[in-house]
């Protein structure tokens, strides 16, 4: 049975804007999926479709098993809910927020007591429990936001941009928890408009724009779609010697346009084809000064079946690489 | 039952969590105690001699005359500051985490309305302290006082509805605090500070009409005078009817935000 699964899904607001137009998804239990979306493309509301903040004005949304319309109760009982702001009063602290959320989940006062505790050093909170939230980091927010969802163990976690304005550090941090909670059988829906999160974390991947979902696939399946991985090298003395490089590099592979004097050929295998192609122009006297092997990225996706760039992509490559230092 | 327990354990823990809210931030808390209570200085030191006039009621001193229409000003800034707490939380978007879990989206407001509720009664008695403390006399004694905290606590969970059903509707809490001088028109042209029969027309006429008049009136005639059924009556109908109308604007209010998807 499908942890998510929604049939035509639209919301329509008032002055005809349509948000959701139409949206087809199924998500597999134990299932991490990426959502992907500019601001504005439509995910924010159909998360909170699928949480029941929001109904739908058409088609149909079953979530754990129950009609997002028909049963909310059931499906608000079966979920956990991060929102994108971390929805915390700053003026309660860490446990008595933890201990709210138990209430409202019918968890009784002792196992409230319990739960929390457990949570707070599940998340890394526990000296901060009897601090007030406006005192915690966008972190420590961020954590205990997902502690709270956490607290009744929830079928299925949504996680509506869970890292977004973190530090590298602490976006790292949810990210192992998130694989911990899917490890242990969590279905999660993640909507993120960090591509390296989406590919990091998500089995599968759905973009949407303009309220329509616009490719969905495994991380991998969709780079495969965009291209092949491609080599862009430059040598150590250019001028003159283009021609014979490129004449060297279509014997390999299809050659693509020249960008700022690096050439670029698409390498079918990847990476078993370096060491031939420098094997092969080492023998016509051609020296190699630098050398990538480029990937497709989610980026690329995004671009080919949005026509944009994602907010953050460029963030994201930056802090990705401050994450590997 | 198990279901109406449920929902009555929510709305505790909803109501401790709003009262907790409004006595961390001075801002909400101020209002409720501080303005009243220098009104209620400023008003019986420089009007005292006001009970010499023809036609004011018959009291010991002014301060007992005072003690009503303090504890309803009070209870009215209840209602309006946890309206604007009510909004922030919108603001915020803390509803959003309660109407995600599974409980009835009407405990959101019935938990804002148990605070408010909660800090009239303990409004009530703090007003009432201060004016025995201060010379008040309380002709019914010990079961005037606890009619009082009642009839206050309902008040302020009466006017509170108003509040939320602005706060459902506005989700801005600088457009409920807008209300807040509103509070001050309602009050000076009813018999909350001055009685309305020594009043120029037409704000003796509104006074007389004006259904907070009924409640201030149902507070102080315990204090003053002595019971009246019909006085109480009409103070009982007056919390109701500010009740049900604010009930009905709150109920079209959360249908409006469904229906807008706010």
């Amino acid at each position: 049975m499908a942890a998510i699964e929604t049939h035509d899904l639209a919301r329509e607001f008032e002055g005809g804007i349509r948000a959701v137009d139409g949206v087809d998804l199924s998500v597999a239990e134990g299932e991490i999926y990426g959502f992907l979306g500019p601001n504005g493309a439509g995910k924010t509301t159909t998360v909170r479709m699928l949480t029941t903040l929001l109904q739908p004005t058409g088609g149909r949304a079953i979530v754990a098993g129950y009609d997002v319309a028909k049963d909310p109760g059931a499906v608000r009982r079966k979920i956990g809910v991060a929102l994108q702001e971390a929805a915390l009063d700053p003026l309660m602290t860490g446990r008595e927020l933890l201990e709210l959320q138990a209430t409202l989940h019918g968890i009784s006062k002792r196992d409230s007591h319990d739960k929390s505790r457990w949570l707070l050093d599940r998340v890394g909170l526990t000296l901060a429990a009897d601090r007030r939230v406006g005192t915690y980091s966008g972190g420590m927010r961020r954590r205990l936001d997902l502690a709270a969802a956490l607290v009744h163990t929830p079928e299925v976690l949504f996680l509506d941009e869970p890292t977004t304005g973190l530090d590298p550090v602490s976006r790292k941090a949810i990210w192992e928890e998130v694989g911990k909670l899917n490890q242990e059988g969590t279905t999660v829906f993640l909507t993120t408009q960090y591509l390296e999160e989406a590919d990091q974390l998500a089995d599968r991947v759905g973009i949407i724009s303009g309220g329509r979902l616009v490719a969905e696939g495994t991380p991998q399946a969709l780079k495969g779609e965009v291209g092949r991985p491609h080599l862009e090298l430059s040598l150590v003395e250019q001028e003159g010697n283009e021609s014979r490089a490129e004449a060297v590099l279509a014997r390999f592979g299809r050659p693509l346009p020249a960008r700022d004097g690096v050439l670029m050929v698409e390498v079918a295998r990847g990476s078993s084809e370096i060491g031939p192609i420098i094997v092969a122009l080492d023998q016509e006297g051609l020296e190699v000064e630098s050398l990538d092997l480029v990937q497709p990225s989610l980026d690329d996706v995004f671009v080919q079946k949005t026509g944009q760039h994602l907010e953050g992509a460029s963030e994201d490559t930056d802090e990705t690489e401050a994450v590997v230092e | 039952m198990h279901t109406l327990a449920a929902n009555a354990r929510v709305v505790a823990a909803l109501g401790k969590r709003s009262i907790m809210q409004t006595l961390r931030r001075p801002q909400l808390l101020a209002p409720l105690i501080v303005f009243p209570t220098a009104l209620l200085a400023i008003q019986t030191a420089g009007a005292g001699r006001a009970v010499d006039l023809p036609g004011f009621p018959d009291v010991p001193n002014f301060l007992s005359f005072m003690l009503a229409g303090s504890i309803v000003q009070a209870t009215m800034f209840t209602g309006n500051s946890g309206a604007i707490a009510f909004a922030i939380d919108m603001e915020m978007r803390f509803t959003d985490r309660l109407y995600a879990a599974p409980i009835a989206r009407s405990s959101v407001v019935l938990g804002r309305l148990a605070a408010t509720a909660t800090l009239g009664a303990i409004i009530a008695i703090y007003f009432l302290a201060l004016g025995l403390i201060f010379g008040a006399e309380i002709h019914e004694g010990v079961p005037a006082v606890i009619w009082i905290i009642a009839l206050t606590a309902a008040s302020a969970l009466a006017f509170g509805t108003i509040g939320a059903a602005i706060a459902l509707r506005s989700n801005n809490a600088s457009v409920v605090q807008g209300i807040f001088p509103l509070v001050f028109v309602v009050l000076f042209l009813s018999d909350a500070f001055f009685p309305a029969n020594l009043m120029l027309e037409p704000a003796s006429w509104v006074a007389k009409y004006n259904p907070f008049s009924f409640v201030v009136n149902g507070i102080r005639d315990p204090i003053i005078s002595g019971w009246s059924v019909t006085t109480e009556l009409k103070a009982i109908a007056a919390v109701v009817g500010i009740g049900a109308l604010g009930f009905a604007l709150c109920a079209a209010a959360m249908r409006s935000r469904l229906r807008r998807g706010v």
